[in-house]
């Protein structure tokens, strides 16, 4: 007999809330594994000699970079946000599906807030290098 | 490992027949379902159906038996009660798992999706092979387990508190709307397994009769049949019972812990 096929899935369910943050929580924790190499380097150019970590400094502070680093700001703090609602979920609370759709609600807005405030302060107060 | 593309044989095939409403109908809705004959030797396609909702009841399941009665007789799929206890009409509406029989026409917007339960085997048109479903159930043991013999005269008493905790649990009717909406579950489904058979596993775990809450939470101790559950929450939002799989094995999860600490 022929093989049976297998019914669509990703492609008609909904994307609803419930799968967005998930994915996000995932794809944030890939995001800053390979940012917190970038910032292994950094520290490996400070504990050397000034002018190694001058050159890295520059790298570091060119455009792109800077376009990067506040992604990983933001991924970090989405990490954050959404690691505090995962902990209480594993602690037993907020899994109602009111609590878990109001708390997706403050992940979101904690995220643009808590980002906003540390790339004024990281961009604007401490000024550009 | 996640496969996120459909197998070659599962691809939809875009020539779908289209079935038009009849002259002179007033309030046209538009229904497209997902078919598949095992003996035709094709690809499943998306089938249009064109319905006078004048002349339909008013659940996604009156139109689907319409189909069925006047338009064309091969659509297959399950139903019985259709009242939302039997859990035989579960399937895939306009992007969630749902049962047909309680899902209101109204409730959606613009055409009517529908397809089988998501990331199984088909066996025809919306009839999904529910068969590792039923094993993995069965698997938890779904059953009373004691050592100390029933009273003689009269039932294994329980409080009312006790009852309370597994009342919502056991009323569960197995249609698998959650673990079918469970991202893990369609990539691990051959190992994890899904809110379903979790929330019958937490129903018994937690049921003051039982005996054998020991040797059930032992049973789970695994990296994949329980721990691969991320809390996505899918389950709970789909579920057409309004019960809550997520926190049953959130709850399930702490006493692997607690105990682990006793």
């Amino acid at each position: 007999m022929r093989q049976r096929p297998l019914s669509p899935h990703l492609d008609v369910y909904r994307f609803a809330y419930t799968m967005a943050t998930s994915i996000l929580h995932r794809i944030t924790g890939v995001v800053l594994s390979a940012g917190l190499l970038v910032l292994v380097w950094w520290l490996l150019a400070a504990a050397g000699d000034a002018e190694g970590y001058a050159g890295v400094a520059a790298i570091l502070g060119s455009g792109p970079m800077q376009v990067l680093l506040a992604g990983w700001v933001i991924a970090f703090v989405y990490h954050l946000c959404n690691g505090i609602r995962h902990l209480s979920w594993d602690l037993g609370y907020g899994l109602e599906k009111t609590e878990a759709r109001r708390s997706a609600r403050w992940v979101v807005i904690a995220t643009v807030l808590i980002s906003l405030a540390l790339l004024y302060a990281g961009f604007v107060l401490r000024g550009a290098p | 490992m996640a496969e996120f593309r459909l197998p070659e044989n599962s691809r939809i095939n875009k020539q779908g027949k289209v079935h038009k409403a009849p002259a002179g109908a007033a309030r046209v809705r538009t229904f497209k379902v997902y078919r598949y004959d095992p003996h035709g030797g094709e690809n499943p396609r998306v089938d249009t159906f064109e319905i006078d909702m004048d002349d339909c009841g008013p659940m996604v399941l009156d139109a689907l038996i319409k189909i069925k009665n006047e338009i064309d007789p091969s659509l297959t799929f399950r139903r019985s009660c259709r009242e939302g206890i039997c859990g035989s009409c579960a399937m895939n509406i306009d992007g969630t798992n749902t049962l047909a029989c309680t899902k209101s026409c109204d409730e959606v917007k613009g055409e009517v999706k529908i397809y089988p339960l998501p990331h199984m085997p088909v066996v025809k048109d919306l009839v999904p092979d529910l068969t590792q479903f039923y094993a993995q159930y069965a698997s938890v043991k779904p059953w009373l387990q004691s050592r100390t013999p029933a009273p003689p005269d009269r039932e294994r008493l329980q409080a009312p508190e006790e009852q309370e905790k597994i009342d919502r649990p056991s009323a569960c009717i197995l249609c698998a709307c959650c673990s079918t909406s469970c991202p893990s579950y369609w990539w691990n489904g051959d190992r994890y397994l899904g809110p379903a058979a979790l929330l019958a596993a937490y129903r018994w775990i937690i049921d003051s009769r039982d005996e054998a809450t020991g040797e059930r939470l032992d049973a789970l101790e695994d990296p994949f049949k329980l721990y691969r559950c991320h809390t996505i929450m899918n389950c709970t939002e789909a579920c057409p019972k309004d019960l809550n799989p997520a926190k049953a094995i959130a709850e399930i999860k702490k006493m692997m812990v607690e105990r682990s600490h006793t």
